[in-house]
């Protein structure tokens, strides 16, 4: 009996084990790290939400090459753009097929009206479906499109004009963002007409290349090949996102060929990876950048001379190594280098804590002086420690007499704190949201952002200026131009420590072809196949 | 007895009272704003801070967003969540059969395990039996839960293959959801294999899961069966030469059991309030991952409503567990 008793857990783990490989070549399993917030991408911010719904389900007029910041037109066959910059003319593709769903059956192809619908949506308060699933659309007004955009017009079924308010560059990428997505007008009437508006959000119906059919929240999204998918079907005929929000956890699934592909490793991890015949662990620069940032409206770091200071007393190298674990370069720009207008004449300030001393002394601080770095209370990829990284920050200043306190809050605190501009330095970061230099500098150090996410408040008025130029013209080259000169005149005046860029690892399973890397952070699985 | 059960019901209605007052009053005590978690670095304007705080209610005085709140719970309105924009009890119906499932099968393992080998460490007082039992549910019991479920992963289904890592089903199997409960659903979608891997996935989850409670359990029964087992009229049952088994299991056990059943009455109650560790490690989709998601992102909604069921359930199961009380043992009943 007693034995009976000590066995009996493990003779009913034996009698129950199952292949757990069992799965069909043809399905490939996602360890995708959380439940998405939603189905419309237009009402959310998170990568999460936008990896379960406008990646697999939407196209948008224009996107991004895969595996590049590049932007190429997909439901947009060419645009036009006049001279003055005001208007731009989208020539539609033709025989693009919507997804159907259980309730829904679409009885034409995309035309105009979709377009129109997709963007009138978020755009105006009188479109019907404008206060439906909450009403906000962050993404879309933070891009700036609600002020942007004058008048969308219908040329004919095929061709879409978007009229502007002043010139943007900017705006063909905004267009390929996740929130850009093209719904179908027709499922949206039906709906409306059934008054269960909702259901658009739930169950949307796009373009792309996978059709949702079921979702279960915080266990799996599953979603079929769309087989009328105007590039043609996916390799893959089903496409499993299996929650698991752990991260060691999604590292033992991906081991047992429990999953194909998982985001997200632990740093501690991809050693064991690197050395495993299995895993195929593929990893790439990411699109970002974490840095402290100097708050120059107050005592000292008004003064150049400071901030240079804390450049040069900042050892960066001993915080990628002892921070990023390998995972992360150094940075040196505002922006990172994989991003086109990258000034690499730039030299960096190299670890020099004597000339550092020098500096405090030239600007009357040869004693020091006392001050906060404020850190981050979450993990992000361009920051995997904020504390730590502030406590080498901390050793680092002591050496030049610079006693800094180490100050922290929870997330959304910290965050509304930082816009009121109560840190003196504060640790934060960014991930590129459209591989255009606009979206890092603009939004980040322009006149424009201060109280905002420009978090040193710094303004100057040659740089900013310079930043307005780039953005007004569609001039590549004299864009590339402008934001090279911008880098100067920012690492001269120095309102940041630009600490890291982070390197995106991904671990796949040796059997899945042609998968790449989203500098964007994005998952895509359009193109991948499986091997048996 | 029906004026026993009245009584305890009568309790009920201030302790509700107090767990919205509660929760509400702590959910915001909490610094913190959902709008900023919600736009991350990115940030808002004031403006548009201001408008979102209007639409989602939060700018009324708090009072006033307490009684919108009950309000709501008298009309069965939980509200609904300021992230997803569901319904709460739409997320929550969705969620909780996961953990129904893996809870049952927990207190199954649990009560399987526990109780016997309480008795029998009472039994064979002393003996290597005895200390070995002791020692490992002492060790159950001490056991860090995020530790034991790696470390079993890591063993059975890394190392050994035998289980699944984690999910409630093998992605092979395209299962409706029917009732929520897998077991029940595979069954019924009648796919070869669908049961099986079902039961595989709920074997480690449930054994991490019902560790703590097997131990509970297990030193509870052994020391409640020693101080029965000593009693007088156990001697008389035994000298009267009644046989060992039948003195054990009719005349000590039944009455060893009544602090028994309060231990596996507060343990299940803990266990359908959701298992947060087991079921980030396992993926579960149950609520109590659900529950701590909701408080990072201050989804007050989500906080208030779903604490507020999480607490009717332990209510009801601590409700049930005194009127076990009153079928195993007469006596209480008739005392109150």
């Amino acid at each position: 009996m007693k034995k009976g008793l000590a066995a009996l857990p493990f003779a009913v783990m034996a009698a129950a084990a199952i292949s757990t490989s069992a799965h069909a070549a043809s399905t490939l399993v996602y360890c995708s790290e959380g439940s998405p917030e939603g189905f419309n991408p237009s009402l959310y911010y998170s990568g999460t939400t936008f990896d379960a719904s406008s990646k697999p389900i939407f196209n948008r007029l224009m996107e991004f090459k895969l595996g590049t910041t590049q932007v190429e037109p997909s439901l947009a066959k060419s645009v036009d753009v006049s001279d003055d910059g005001l208007e731009y003319t989208f020539h539609l593709r033709k025989g693009v097929k919507f997804q159907s769903s259980k309730d829904f059956k679409p009885t034409r192809d995309f035309d105009a009206d979709d377009v129109i619908f997709s963007f009138n949506r978020q755009r105006l308060d009188s479109n019907p479906y404008h206060k439906v699933g909450g009403g906000s659309y962050g993404y879309f007004d933070d891009m700036g499109m609600n002020t942007l955009i004058k008048d969308i017009v219908k040329v004919d079924d095929y061709t879409v004009k978007f009229v502007l308010n002043h010139p943007e560059a900017p705006f063909i990428a905004n267009l390929a963002m996740d929130f850009a997505s093209i719904f179908s007008k027709e499922q949206a009437d039906q709906y409306l007409k059934a008054g269960t508006p909702e259901k658009l959000d739930q169950t949307p119906v796009g373009t792309g290349p996978f059709q949702k059919v079921q979702y279960q929240k915080d266990s799996l999204i599953r979603y079929v090949a769309f087989k009328d998918y105007w590039k043609g079907k996916a390799k893959i005929d089903r496409l499993v996102f299996s929650i698991t929000p752990d991260a060691s956890v999604r590292y033992a699934k991906l081991k047992a060929g429990e999953c194909d592909v998982m985001p997200y490793p632990n740093p501690a991890d991809i050693k064991q990876m690197e050395a495993d015949p299995n895993i195929n662990l593929m990893s790439q620069e990411g699109l970002n950048v974490g840095y402290l940032a100097f708050n120059v409206t107050k005592k000292p770091f008004g003064d150049v001379k400071v901030r240079q200071a804390l450049n040069y007393a900042t050892d960066k190298q001993a915080i990628i190594d002892s921070v990023f674990q390998g995972a992360g370069k150094v940075a040196k720009n505002p922006i990172p280098p994989t991003m086109w207008s990258y000034n690499t004449s730039i030299k960096d300030y190299p670890y020099d804590p004597a000339k550092a001393k020098k500096l405090l002394a030239e600007a009357g601080y040869a004693d020091g002086f006392e001050t906060t770095i404020w850190a981050m209370p979450v993990q992000r990829p361009y920051n995997p420690n904020a504390r730590r990284m502030a406590e080498i920050m901390q050793e680092d200043w002591a050496k030049v007499g610079v006693k800094a306190n180490i100050v922290t809050y929870e997330w959304g605190e910290y965050l509304k704190r930082a816009k009121a501009g109560e840190p003196d330095t504060i640790l934060i970061g960014w991930t590129g949201d459209n591989g255009d230099p606009d979206n890092f500098l603009y939004v980040l150090t322009s006149c424009d952002s201060v109280g905002g996410s420009n978090y040193s408040e710094w303004c100057n008025k040659a740089y900013d200026d310079l930043l307005v130029k780039a953005k007004r013209t569609s001039d590549m080259d004299k864009r590339n131009d402008y934001y090279k000169q911008a880098q100067v005149i920012f690492h001269d005046q120095a309102p940041w420590i630009p600490v890291a860029n982070s390197v995106v690892y991904e671990p796949i399973r040796k059997e899945v072809k042609g998968y790449k890397i989203d500098p964007l952070g994005g998952h895509y699985f359009y193109s991948v196949s499986k091997e048996k | 007895m029906f004026q026993f059960i009245f009584r305890r019901l009568s309790l009920v209605i201030p302790t509700f009272i107090g767990i919205t007052l509660l929760t509400f009053t702590l959910i915001h005590m909490i610094p913190g704003d959902p709008i900023e978690v919600m736009a991350g670095e990115r940030g808002v304007s004031p403006e548009r801070h201001a408008e979102l705080s209007a639409q989602l209610g939060l700018d009324k005085p708090l009072y006033e967003q307490y009684f919108h709140y009950v309000a709501g719970i008298v009309q069965g309105d939980l509200g609904e969540s300021l992230v997803t924009h569901e319904p709460v009890m739409n997320e929550f119906m969705t969620l909780f059969p996961a953990t129904v499932e893996l809870a049952v099968c927990a207190a199954i393992f649990a009560i399987l395990i526990g109780l016997p080998a309480g008795i029998f460490a009472a039994v064979k007082r002393g003996t290597i039996f005895d200390h070995s039992v002791m020692t490992f549910s002492l060790t159950g019991y001490s056991m860090p839960i995020f530790w034991w479920a790696l470390l079993l992963m890591l063993v059975f289904s890394v190392t050994l293959g035998w289980t699944p890592v984690s999910g409630r089903i093998d992605v092979v199997y395209w299962i409706d959801n029917t009732t929520g409960f897998m077991l029940i659903d595979s069954w019924l979608s009648g796919e070869e294999g669908a049961f099986k891997s079902a039961v595989s996935h709920l074997i480690l989850p449930s054994i991490v899961l019902g560790t703590i409670p097997m131990a509970v359990i297990a030193r509870m029964t052994r020391s409640s069966m020693l101080e029965v087992l000593s009693e007088d009229y156990i001697r008389t049952a035994r000298a009267k030469g009644i046989a060992p088994w039948r003195v054990i299991v009719i005349h000590a056990l039944r009455n060893a059991l009544i602090p028994v059943i309060t231990v596996i009455g507060l343990q299940v109650g803990t266990l359908l309030s959701g298992a947060i560790l087991t079921e980030t490690v396992f993926a579960w989709p149950g609520i109590g991952k659900w529950l701590i998601e909701s408080i990072s992102r201050r989804d007050y909604p989500v906080v208030q409503g779903g604490i507020l069921i999480v607490a009717t359930i332990i209510i009801v199961v601590n409700l049930l567990v005194d009127i076990a009380y009153g079928v195993v043992n007469p006596r209480i009943r008739h005392n109150r």
